[in-house]
């Protein structure tokens, strides 16, 4: 039986907040931890440096470090999340963490592509819903993948774009690299002719 | 005639459209991104582990290995070690990664600049320097400082692990086209003004995401002005602005740095190529999403006050009030105050390197500064050139000498204190002036506090014991 909670097409949750602009993918996982050749595991490392104290001990007081994964699978952060490195470890790092959507208004153009790729759906929200979500954290919301819609209940529900094939994808399952060996007929050809 | 209908009719292109265009194996459509060709694909041990397991898991090969190039750089230490020893790994996983992509490259028939190569070193220092990196080309590497090689009017950026298994495997990826921005830099800069400065001017105006979704060229006066170690600096940090890309059109400053290069092309074909590469430049009309001007003669010596590049200020102006939370947090982890200028802050570290700032024009501009003077008291000042070549370039040069007589340490090559993942860092607490890129919280170790700044500032904060104005020590220190 598939687990439930790496369906992504609907999503019910509440909402993590993070009110802050500008979260570099250093803050999601500092690089110092990249040294790792596997993908898995990383969610004990997600926001790091903001959990742990220097020894490497949870801080009491972050709500990250007492967080129920499985009621809040949302994540809610300032505008320009996942800036700087092209790291995917910084989506594997929040998929493992147990997150399967972040909520911005606007994202980095490699963390986004690089986490519709792995399961965390990148949603940009209107700006009056982009506020509301954040003034109102822990709410409880509803992602529906196939009409692009979020519902915000009492809010601003609102419609979000994505990328049609990153949506098929993340719909059906289709791997992006099985579709591109699919079409070794025309890089043969391009290669042919760019010789 | 104007010289769009004189030359083909058809509309006019820039820079990027033509390299694009050049390299579409299946166009767009509704439902499917394009498949972009791509030339050269740059590899390094941080992001390519998990790509080669996808290949392994799916028994997959490397479609052009001859069109992959591999160095080992951010995990690696910059200490010196004798020949036959064991390199001096900060860690059993650096260790590990650098072994798996010796492994992974040997296995897959890939040339990889690994320990002993004449070649190893930064990855966006090597490919240039190999002269594999080459006007209209398409680059890619796991790494978002590959826009540097835009300088050579390639399109190059960086892609996720995900996607450098793709190019793996098929040597395609999956693109819808970006947009375009311009940004213009017209007019002549003050005496003692690097391209990093350019460049931190440039982030300060559009912002942090000022470029998201484009595809920068650069252009104007100021930017031809530039040799390639500069140009090199300026679309380095595209990325720092939110950008996928930065490019500037070949020119015959470009032409002059690749000729005789390893890997260009040799005889007819050299001739050839000239004609080809001087021929990628936006035609005249060519339409951009976004048009940015910048006086270059209004530009000063640079230092960041924040935790963000776009946080870039004259070294000697009042740091701006805050204009959010944002600001107030990066203000108190900083511990600088609005209104105070950054110059006079007390310095803990120095770093000279990073694929922005270790060439050898990098280093002889801290050099020039270094001259004859000593590192203040109780600064450590460490110097690290982005390759093998540039480390004997500068040893031929004598600049080595210039540094370790100021008391600074003079390092192997690789990414070093810019990631901080290799054990060079800061400790808590320290403040850093680096010609590195990024200024993020704990980006050189948790805790410390990154001003960043061209490497005259930084090596001039190195002498001072802390942050001034890099003029008042450009006359040489004794005739």
């Amino acid at each position: 039986m598939p687990d439930q909670t790496d369906n992504i097409r609907q999503i019910d949750s509440r909402t993590f907040v993070i009110d802050q602009e500008d979260i570099d993918t250093d803050q999601i996982i500092p690089a110092r931890f990249l040294t790792t050749t596997s993908r898995d595991g990383l969610g004990k490392l997600a926001f790091h440096d903001w959990r742990y104290d220097g020894d490497g001990n949870p801080l009491e007081a972050v709500s990250l470090n007492s967080l129920d994964t499985a009621e809040c699978r949302v994540l809610v952060a300032g505008r320009n999340f996942g800036c700087g490195s092209s790291r995917e470890h910084a989506p594997w790092a929040l998929h493992d963490f147990g997150f399967r959507a972040v909520i911005s208004s606007e994202f980095a153009d490699i963390f986004r592509s690089n986490s519709a790729r792995n399961g965390l759906l990148p949603i940009m929200a209107p700006e009056a819903a982009h506020n509301w979500l954040l003034a109102n954290p822990g709410v409880a919301i509803k992602i529906d993948l196939a009409s692009q819609h979020v519902d915000l209940g009492n809010g601003p529900g609102f419609d979000f774009a994505i990328e049609p094939f990153a949506k098929h994808c993340l719909m059906e399952g289709t791997d992006p690299l099985g579709f591109l060996l699919g079409h070794a007929d025309d890089i043969d050809a391009y290669e042919a002719a760019n010789a | 005639m104007s010289p769009e209908t004189k030359v083909t009719g058809k509309a006019p292109r820039s820079l990027f459209d033509k390299v694009w265009d050049a390299h579409q194996v299946r166009a767009e459509t509704a439902e499917t991104p394009g498949l972009l060709y791509i030339d050269l694909h740059l590899v390094h041990e941080v992001t390519s582990p998990q790509a080669f397991s996808v290949l392994a898991e799916r028994g997959l090969r490397v479609r052009r290995p001859d069109r992959t190039l591999a160095t080992i750089d951010h995990a690696t230490p910059t200490l010196d070690f004798a020949a036959g020893d064991a390199p001096p790994y900060a860690t059993a996983a650096a260790r590990n990664q650098v072994e798996t992509l010796q492994s992974n490259t040997a296995k897959h028939g890939i040339t990889l600049h690994g320990w002993g190569s004449g070649h190893r070193g930064v990855v966006h220092v090597i490919g240039p320097e190999l002269g594999a990196t080459q006007p209209g080309m398409t680059i890619v590497c796991g790494d978002s400082h590959t826009a540097t090689h835009g300088a050579f009017g390639a399109l190059a950026f960086g892609i996720g692990t995900t996607e450098v298994g793709h190019v793996l495997a098929s040597q395609c990826l999956l693109q819808r086209k970006p947009k375009s921005m311009r940004i213009t830099v017209d007019g002549e800069t003050a005496p003692g003004i690097s391209a990093k400065d350019i460049i931190l001017t440039i982030i300060a105006e559009i912002g942090v995401d000022g470029g998201t979704g484009c595809v920068i060229e650069y252009a104007g006066s100021a930017i031809e002005a530039l040799d390639m170690e500069g140009r090199m600096t300026v679309c380095n940090m595209s990325i720092e602005a939110g950008a996928r890309a930065g490019m500037i059109a070949p020119d015959e400053t470009t032409v002059a740095w690749l000729e005789g290069r390893e890997q260009v092309p040799a005889g007819p074909d050299w001739d050839a190529a000239i004609k080809r590469w001087t021929a990628l430049r936006s035609d005249d009309g060519a339409p951009f999403d976004h048009d940015v001007m910048i006086d270059a003669a209004t530009i000063r010596p640079m230092v960041t006050w924040g935790t963000a590049p776009d946080t870039g200020i004259a070294v000697n102006a009042p740091i701006p009030q805050p204009r959010s939370p944002s600001h107030r947090k990066a203000l108190a982890y900083m511990g600088l105050e609005a209104g105070m200028p950054v110059a006079g802050t007390p310095v803990d570290q120095v770093f000279i390197g990073s694929c922005t700032n270790s060439r050898i024009t990098d280093l002889r501009e801290a050099a020039a500064i270094m001259s004859g003077r000593r590192v203040a008291n109780g600064i450590r000042a460490l110097v690290v050139p982005g390759s093998v070549a540039v480390r004997a370039q500068a040893e031929a040069e004598g600049l080595d000498r210039i540094f370790t007589d100021a008391g600074a340490e003079w390092r192997q090559p690789g990414c070093s204190m810019c990631i901080a993942m290799n054990g060079d860092r800061g400790e808590p607490g320290q403040l850093v002036v680096s010609t590195s890129n990024r200024n993020f919280e704990g980006r050189q170790g948790p805790g410390v506090r990154t001003v960043l700044a061209s490497p005259a500032t930084a090596a001039a904060a190195a002498i001072a014991g802390h942050v001034i104005d890099p003029a008042e020590l450009m006359e040489p220190a004794h005739a």
